[in-house]
């Protein structure tokens, strides 16, 4: 019984691993993008989509984080080449990938598709309490190497350490000889993509079939994440699992008949986003780790 | 030159006049939507009432709806812009629209509206709703008959009276046949997060439940169902294609009648005559026995299972089975309705108590 609610919980945080965790880069590349949850859509219809008519889930998740990459190139063309005002422009972005999403799902509704499978790893997948982390499917499983991945890009190499600079000072990077608008246009790209493959993950795993708006805002719970975690990959990932966790306690509390209110245990997460906010904040901005040019447009001038 | 002008201005004013002639033929309808129909669930059941009304009446009248709004003050601007556009008669499809319909039907006192499962009138506006509680029932009586583990897993939306007493009607049937099963609820505070309503089903699983009820919107907890090999109904519409083996049956709401009803009481002058007080506009509130609400083909359950729900079905049609009959006590052991009596329409929406084998306490 526990091992089946760990398991509800690791299902429920990995889209807004994913989702963080492509927001992360994009962030820590000095660009707030606020179309996740657009981006997340048009992931998880055309993964829908493209999983119904070729009757293979992995074509799904191809095509989810493909779609999830144009969208973030339409994003990238207005705040990279019009330098257009970026939190305008994600908010655009996420009501556009609305309203296509379900603009080009209305013909995907009320059909039902065989979801990704769980790939039980041999032996492992039989150990107690812990072999529940061994019974998920591909998508999970490459999540946690992608944050892997990202996190050593991010702080091991020279790429990522240019990113990062682009972030903190997009003039001194300019200066330096560094193209901030094409790092930039990659952190962008590589944002949508994950953005795209977190929406997948809701109709090829979650719940197989698509629906307008499915995502009912999780998109914005990885935003929130990545403020949580203060723009570290390994702690976006414990935040997506507390979220989990929360979210799947508060349900099983009340299945249990704990006596306390499940509107409480529903805000206890963005009670502590909030909170972490708070202490991170109270400890000045360099310990809160956000990007110095986070949210700036690039011009050059010189 | 100028006599021309004229004469065109007097075929154009012709022109618009004859238009607004043949429009006036025609009774305009509008409807308001929570959601995009769809196929299944909640706005789909709407929609094809919708559809049966047009067939119905053909070139009399002239249908309109609009899709996803948001319940609350927004949705008063889409009911004017329907009032505006010329509609005549205007259903709000869910109970959040009611205070939103209230305020524009006391603007605009020419105009027809029907509110679904709200319970506030005004001399133009009347309430409609299906007794859908009465499938529950049914439901109840076949979860009963079905669990193993003895635990019946609920999803619910809002502690709304309609819910507490839709999960109440479910406890009666459940209990009309197995005294040892009782039901653990779940509230996810949605009628729609697909994601939300599988991770509830996962966790009533997870906790033993063996079949599982929904009063939320979408296939999520039926295809939840179907993976892990248990059992469920359907909720609005049939959802049997997302969940083969898992779907015991469906209680479809079937709201063509009433919108047809209604409609031509307006044709026929004879619509704004309510029971209520000042002659307010009516309450339509019926169920199995009108077809107002249908249930789908038993399946995927022994033969003997399915005579038992039918039998139950065919009683409440008729009225010899009375769902809330005395006696019956709430969860906490107290009696709520002594032997020999019937709860009243007042009784019903005034729930505010589970009955036996409902485990829990209703959130505040």
């Amino acid at each position: 019984m526990f091992d089946e609610l760990l398991l509800t919980v690791l299902l429920t945080s990995i889209p807004l691993i994913l989702a963080a965790t492509g927001e992360l880069v994009v962030e820590r590349s000095g660009v707030l993008n606020l179309g996740v949850e657009g981006m997340m859509l048009m992931g998880a219809v055309a993964a829908f989509g493209a999983a119904s008519l070729s009757g293979s889930p992995y074509i799904g998740i191809l095509s989810g984080g493909v779609a999830g990459l144009f969208v973030a190139a339409i994003f990238s063309l207005f705040v990279l080449g019009l330098a257009t005002n970026q939190v305008a422009t994600g908010l655009a972005l996420t009501i556009f990938g609305t309203g296509l999403s379900g603009l080009i799902g209305a013909p995907l509704v009320g059909q039902a598709i065989e979801g990704l499978p769980a790939l039980h790893l041999p032996i492992l997948s039989g150990l107690p309490f812990i072999g529940v982390f061994f019974q998920l499917d591909i998508l999970a499983y490459g999540a946690i190497v992608i944050v892997g991945l990202t996190s050593f890009f991010l702080m091991r190499t020279r790429p990522g350490l240019i990113l990062r600079s682009v972030g903190i000072n997009h003039d001194s990077a300019h200066a330096l000889g560094y193209n901030v608008l094409r790092v930039r246009f990659y952190a962008i790209l590589f944002g949508g993509f994950m953005a795209g493959l977190a929406g997948a993950y809701l109709p090829l795993v979650l719940t197989p079939h698509w629906a307008e708006g499915m995502t009912a805002g999780r998109g914005w719970i990885a935003l929130a994440l990545v403020v949580f975690a203060s723009w570290q990959p390994w702690r976006v990932t414990i935040g997506a699992v507390l979220f989990g966790g929360v979210t799947i306690m508060q349900l099983a509390g009340q299945a249990r008949g704990w006596p306390i209110p499940a509107q409480f245990l529903s805000m206890l997460p963005y009670l502590a986003t909030i909170i972490v906010l708070v202490t991170i904040a109270s400890r000045g901005h360099i310990a809160l780790g956000a990007p110095a040019h986070l949210g700036k447009s690039f011009f050059i001038t010189r | 030159m100028k006599r021309m002008l004229t004469a065109l201005g007097a075929l154009l004013t012709t022109a618009v006049m004859s238009l607004s002639a043949a429009q006036a033929d025609k009774l305009k309808v509008g409807f308001v939507y929570l959601t995009n129909p769809g196929d299944h669930g909640w706005t789909y059941a709407h929609e094809v009432g919708r559809q049966q009304l047009q067939d119905h009446f053909g070139d009399k009248v002239e249908t309109t709806y609009v899709e996803n709004v948001p319940e609350g003050p927004d949705a008063a601007r889409v009911i004017r812009e329907l009032v505006a556009q010329g509609n005549k008669v205007i259903f709000t499809t869910s109970f959040g629209y009611m205070e939103p319909t209230l305020k524009v039907a006391k603007e605009y006192p020419d105009v027809m509206f029907d509110h679904i499962t709200g319970y506030k009138r005004a001399p133009n506006m009347a309430t409609g709703n299906i007794r859908f509680y009465e499938g529950r029932y049914v439901q109840g009586v076949v979860a009963g008959l079905t669990t193993k583990s003895n635990t019946i897993g609920y999803l619910a939306a809002f502690p709304i009276p309609e819910v507490i007493q839709g999960i109440n009607a479910f406890a009666r049937g459940l209990r009309s046949v197995n005294k040892d099963a009782s039901i653990k609820v779940v509230w996810v505070n949605s009628w729609y997060d697909p994601v939300k309503e599988a991770d509830a089903a996962k966790v009533l699983i997870a906790e033993g439940a063996d079949v599982l009820a929904q009063h939320t919107d979408s296939p999520a907890m039926l295809q939840t169902a179907e993976k892990a090999g248990v059992k469920g109904f359907g909720q609005s519409s049939d959802m049997h294609k997302f969940a083969p083996k898992a779907q015991l049956f469906s209680s479809v709401n079937n709201w063509g009648p009433y919108y047809i009803s209604q409609v031509q009481k307006v044709m026929d002058g004879t619509w704004s005559t309510g029971d209520g007080p000042d002659h307010w506009a009516g309450n339509t509130w019926k169920g199995i026995g009108d077809d107002y609400l249908v249930l789908t083909e038993f399946k995927n359950m022994p033969a003997e299972v399915a005579a038992k729900a039918e039998a139950a079905r065919s009683g409440i049609a008729s009225g010899s089975l009375n769902i809330f009959e005395g006696p019956m006590k709430d969860n906490k052991g107290n009696m709520v309705l002594e032997a020999g009596k019937v709860l009243d329409d007042g009784g019903l929406w005034g729930m505010n108590y589970y009955v036996e084998g409902v485990k829990g306490n209703i959130p505040n």
